[in-house]
């Protein structure tokens, strides 16, 4: 494969494939049911795609994932169970929110982490910056800005 | 031989470039006043020879001249003229070539008109732009040229990709760049207030034009590029956490932190090291932007390694430029001093916090986009990060942030009775709880957080307008006087207010378009009829149409609301014989309180499509609009607040602020 093969190769697969998706003849009767086969096929990524979840992709693959989720609905399976199931066929890939496991501990608990060191880094320069100590006075620049308005005004009454 | 000449000025500018990379670096170290000033010229030198190359690669799309490769790989001479011209940009030769273009715009910028920027500081300003300038002119020359000819020339070139060949996405790259590399300029100058050693309030207002130009462009670029994504997919989505939208959002969260930050260094000489750390990482993440797009990573770990050559070289130009501008950062930056001190309650600390949520928002798109990659290098596990993982992270953090954008424009400087603000905006806050509560009343259905989203909204909204009538004491002193008090306002401050209600307004198309809205997918055939959100869409049939490069099946439907005509919609599905792809063009009606979306899908089945029946996808999306709207009205505030008169003529004298400003590091 060559470089301007693999750009228009990369170029085309970050465009998401238009069209399709959901057909009507996978659509089940019961508008609940439905709801839910929805809502499960937006957290389940098309394995042939990039990024995209079942839901938008027109790709076979995607097709026979969507009737799978509504035929264990239909059996009355859980939206977990539905879920778990095909996680156990396919593997952590197929899940657009990753798992909370030891490869992904760094991934979840990042923005935490960050916004507690951030949290701690603020709190300690509020205090080293405020403290006890509050300014309140004008410094030298405000006090002269403050003088000479204080003069024209005087000079204007005049 | 025009083609040839692109080419050579290419290599000019290039010459231009590295004599601008030393000349007046030395010059401002030596006291050299004429060193210094040639940046001005070899700015300008560079200005003029990339424009010629960006000129002469256009024409060669324009005449479609075939003879030239990039124009063979990316254009047809069916394809409409305003695509033509867009191909220029389509490639990723020509996108580069458009990259340096607007760096070099930047750098003529501040060359033109600098003129109160002080020599030394401009001089040093400009040698570092020319460093990046070397950088990617040598990129450009060295892999990626434009102008490589090809023979013997084929009759006819391969065509556009079709889903490029729209407007919206024909003026998303220019944009997306503007906003990308007007950091550029930011960088800069961040380096060299490095390497002078100070930072004081001059410098920020020096630089908030710049950034505030970038901010905005970058606002256009993705607004322009979500609502391409919306009308041209067919899905009636318009933000999809996809990669490529994640790495424009992320310079897009840390600009606006950095816009902030630079108000604190401006008023009150504080931040000084933060706001040039986030000057470094904002433009670091628009290289990483640029490098991730343009090296195939993401479509895998393996494809980067198939051809690595240009990777590699932009791998290397990162390196050096985040790696290099964060050592000098580390050796210089703890020898300036933060100026002006303040309590915990006072708008420095709410822009400290503002800045806290924007940067570890912008961590969490970092990791969220970046993690999957390093986990498939590092231990071959492969895992999805999508919608779901940002929905879960990033809004957490979002939410308080525009609580605080409600309070922030509250406080003053140093010190505030956090009492009296409250008493202010305790009326707005049970006002708040109370529309948001009325919303659940009337709507009902739909995600909790959704009615959380929307009170957020409007507290924001009322807010922001309550901040803006106590600034023009609306209603407490006679209209003729709240008038004059509003026109003496700043225009930065009325940008605000704008820019605030703008996100405000954006929100409720946020939340309103994902939470409430309705679809339906159905087989249809001539005269059948769709009842959705109140409106009778009914499926005249579908017709073929012939377009300049493709053949379409044009639907038609009739769209009536309570018998009453409305509209007619054509969602057309095109097909393009040349580049041998299909697009969906969605056809839609706007309205405020919401949008009618109808794309048509194939033909039913074999056997269905003897009888005329297609797949009919219609939504419902209600608010959809108040995104649009709401982007504008922050870009137009940044524009307000750009065009204020202390940016334009006002001329900070460096002296009088000097007490405060950091002391030189030698």
């Amino acid at each position: 494969m060559n470089w301007k093969n693999l750009v228009a190769a990369a170029i085309l697969a970050t465009l998401p494939f238009a069209a399709g998706a959901v057909e009507p003849d996978e659509v089940l009767d019961d508008p609940v049911l439905e709801a839910r086969a929805r809502g499960i096929s937006k957290v389940l990524r098309c394995l042939v795609c990039r990024s995209e979840n079942i839901d938008n992709s027109n790709a076979g693959v995607a097709r026979d994932l969507r009737l799978l989720v509504r035929e264990r609905l239909t059996t009355g399976d859980t939206d977990e169970e539905v879920i778990d199931y095909i996680r156990a066929r396919f593997g952590d890939y197929v899940l657009l929110k990753p798992p909370f496991k030891p490869e992904t501990y760094v991934l979840w608990l990042a923005p935490a982490a960050l916004m507690l060191i951030g949290g701690i880094g603020v709190i300690g320069i509020l205090r080293k910056s405020g403290g006890t100590k509050v300014v309140n006075e004008l410094d030298d620049d405000e006090k002269r800005i403050v003088a000479e308005i204080l003069a024209s005004e005087k000079k204007e009454r005049v | 031989m025009i083609p040839e000449t692109g080419q050579f000025a290419l290599a000019l500018a290039l010459a231009a470039a590295l004599v601008q990379s030393i000349l007046p670096m030395l010059g401002a170290a030596r006291g050299n006043l004429l060193w210094m000033r040639s940046a001005r010229s070899s700015s300008i030198a560079q200005l003029v020879l990339i424009g010629i190359s960006f000129v002469a690669l256009m024409r060669s799309f324009v005449v479609s001249d075939f003879t030239v490769l990039n124009v063979v790989e990316n254009s047809n001479s069916l394809k409409p003229m305003l695509f033509k011209v867009a191909g220029t940009w389509g490639s990723h030769e020509g996108s580069l070539l458009l990259w340096v273009l607007i760096l070099a715009i930047f750098g003529a910028g501040v060359a033109l008109f600098g003129s109160n920027i002080p020599d030394a500081l401009k001089a040093r300003t400009l040698s570092v732009q020319a460093w990046i300038s070397t950088g990617f002119l040598s990129f450009l020359l060295l892999t990626s040229n434009p102008f490589a000819r090809v023979f013997p020339p084929p009759l006819d070139g391969n065509d556009l990709n079709p889903l490029l060949q729209d407007l919206g996405l024909a003026m998303h790259p220019p944009l997306l760049y503007f906003g990308y590399v007007g950091f550029s300029i930011v960088f800069s100058f961040a380096v060299a207030a490095l390497i002078e050693g100070r930072v004081d309030a001059a410098w920020a207002r020096w630089v908030r034009p710049w950034t505030l130009v970038a901010w905005m462009s970058l606002t256009a670029g993705i607004a322009l590029g979500s609502w391409w994504a919306y009308y041209e997919l067919g899905w009636g989505g318009w933000w999809f956490w996809d990669p490529v939208e994640n790495v424009s959002f992320m310079p897009w969260l840390l600009g606006t932190a950095l816009l902030h930050s630079a108000i604190v260094t401006e008023k009150r000489g504080a931040f000084k090291s933060w706001t040039i750390l986030l000057a470094i990482l904002t433009f670091s993440l628009s290289l990483l932007g640029t490098f991730i797009v343009r090296s195939g990573l993401l479509t895998s770990v393996h494809a980067f390694a198939v051809d690595p050559e240009r990777g590699l070289y932009i791998l290397g130009l990162l390196a050096i430029t985040i790696g290099g501008s964060l050592t000098l950062y580390a050796w210089r930056a703890p020898a300036m001093e933060g100026g002006g001190l303040f309590t915990p309650i006072s708008r420095e600390a709410g822009l400290l916090v503002n800045n806290l949520l924007l940067a570890t928002a912008t961590a969490t798109v970092l990791f969220g986009t970046l993690y999957p990659l390093v986990l498939e290098a590092v231990t071959g596990d492969k895992i999805s990060v999508g919608p779901p993982f940002f929905n879960a992270t990033f809004i957490p953090i979002m939410l308080p942030l525009v609580v605080m954008m409600g309070i922030g424009p509250f406080l003053s400087w140093k010190r505030t009775d956090l009492k009296g603000v409250f008493q202010r905006l305790r009326f707005l806050a049970v006002l708040m709880g109370l529309a948001g509560l009325a919303t659940w009343y009337v709507l009902r259905g739909g995600p909790v957080l959704a009615y959380l989203s929307v009170a957020i909204a409007i507290w924001l909204l009322l807010a922001t307008l309550r901040e803006w009538t106590v600034r023009i004491r609306l209603l407490d002193v006679p209209m003729s006087e709240s008038i004059r008090r509003a026109r003496n306002l700043p225009r930065a401050s009325h940008g605000m207010t704008m820019a605030h209600v703008g996100l405000a307004i954006a929100m409720f198309g946020f939340v309103g378009s994902s939470a409430w809205k309705s679809e339906e997918i159905v087989f249809v055939q001539p005269g059948s009829i769709i009842e959705i959100a109140g409106f009778d869409v009914r499926f005249d049939g579908v017709e073929q149409v012939r377009g300049p490069n493709y053949v379409a099946d044009r639907g038609t439907l009739t769209v009536s609301r309570e018998g009453e005509f409305v509209t007619t919609l054509y969602p057309e599905r095109r097909s393009y014989p040349v580049a041998q792809s299909r697009t969906t063009e969605s056809a839609i009606r706007s309205t405020l309180a919401g949008d009618l979306y109808a794309s048509l899908a194939e033909p039913a089945s074999e056997t269905a499509s003897d009888q005329g029946a297609w797949t009919l996808r219609i939504l419902y999306e209600p608010l959809v609009f108040f995104i649009w709207m709401g982007s504008i009205m922050m870009i137009f505030g940044g524009g307000l607040s750009l065009s204020d008169r202390r940016l334009r003529v006002g001329a900070p004298r460096r002296a009088i602020k000097s007490k405060i400003a950091a002391t030189p590091a030698e």
